[in-house]
């Protein structure tokens, strides 16, 4: 039986030592954590992201992909925190935890989290620049094809 | 029916939700889309770049020619940036 995924999508900010440490507390059947925490970058005068999304839909994307994360890697256990709300240059944005008796499942799970977070789960991200300019991130060619090199979509 | 509109979207058309009972021509995303344009300048200008719009059906991403029935839940948005 696959794991359960643990997904949350919340406006607070997350931990990722606590996150880990719940991941590995008690067993001894972990062999190795990859995690992946994605930031707001300052790109040209950027102060603030504001990262809107579809309640119940976000939940239900997530859980999915990370089901078939899951499913796909013998995983002994896998967190997806995604924030939205307005961040601020260095707020952490996306925590992805894939825990594995061994390094490869980890790694490449995670991977796969990361690149299906980005064309699967109904987030949109708007800039605010200092000068009171503001503009919604387009989506990028390169994130679809880094998606589709997964094989079929979850 | 209701729909919901997200990102700019959601800014050209002016709401973010509105309930709506189109006629019973209406069958598909492609139809809804084409009877919600007319409702005003604003609903035109979201989705005057059809491409540039994605649609979910019951929470569920769903393409131009998906079925759409009294009592959905529709979105409409523009691809999404997440990660």
């Amino acid at each position: 039986m696959p794991v359960s995924p643990t997904v949350r999508v919340q406006e607070a900010p997350f931990d990722p030592a606590a996150e880990s440490a719940a991941l590995t507390a008690g067993r001894v059947d972990v062999g190795g954590l990859a995690s992946f925490v994605g930031l707001c970058r300052a790109d040209d005068g950027l102060s603030a992201l504001v990262l809107e999304h579809y309640p119940g839909m976000t939940e239900r994307a997530i859980t999915r992909i990370a089901e078939q994360a899951c499913a796909r890697w013998p995983l002994t256990g896998c967190t997806v925190i995604h924030r939205h709300g307005r961040l601020e240059p260095g707020a952490p944005i996306v925590l992805v935890l894939t825990a594995s008796s061994h390094r490869a499942a980890a790694l490449e799970s995670c991977a796969f989290l990361i690149d299906w977070l980005k064309t699967g789960a109904p987030f949109w991200k708007r800039e605010e620049f200092a000068d009171g300019a503001e503009r919604w991130v387009e989506a990028k060619a390169e994130d679809d094809l880094a998606a589709a090199r997964w094989g079929g979509a979850p | 029916m209701r729909v919901l509109y997200f990102a700019w979207v959601r800014q050209r058309v002016g709401v973010a939700e509105e309930e709506v009972s189109p006629p019973p021509e209406v069958r598909d995303l492609a139809g809804l889309v084409a009877w919600l344009s007319a409702r005003s300048p604003g609903h035109a200008a979201a989705f005057a770049q059809a491409r540039q719009i994605r649609a979910a059906v019951n929470q569920e991403f769903a393409g131009p020619e998906a079925p759409v029935r009294a009592g959905d839940e529709i979105a409409f948005f523009p691809p999404v940036t997440g990660g």
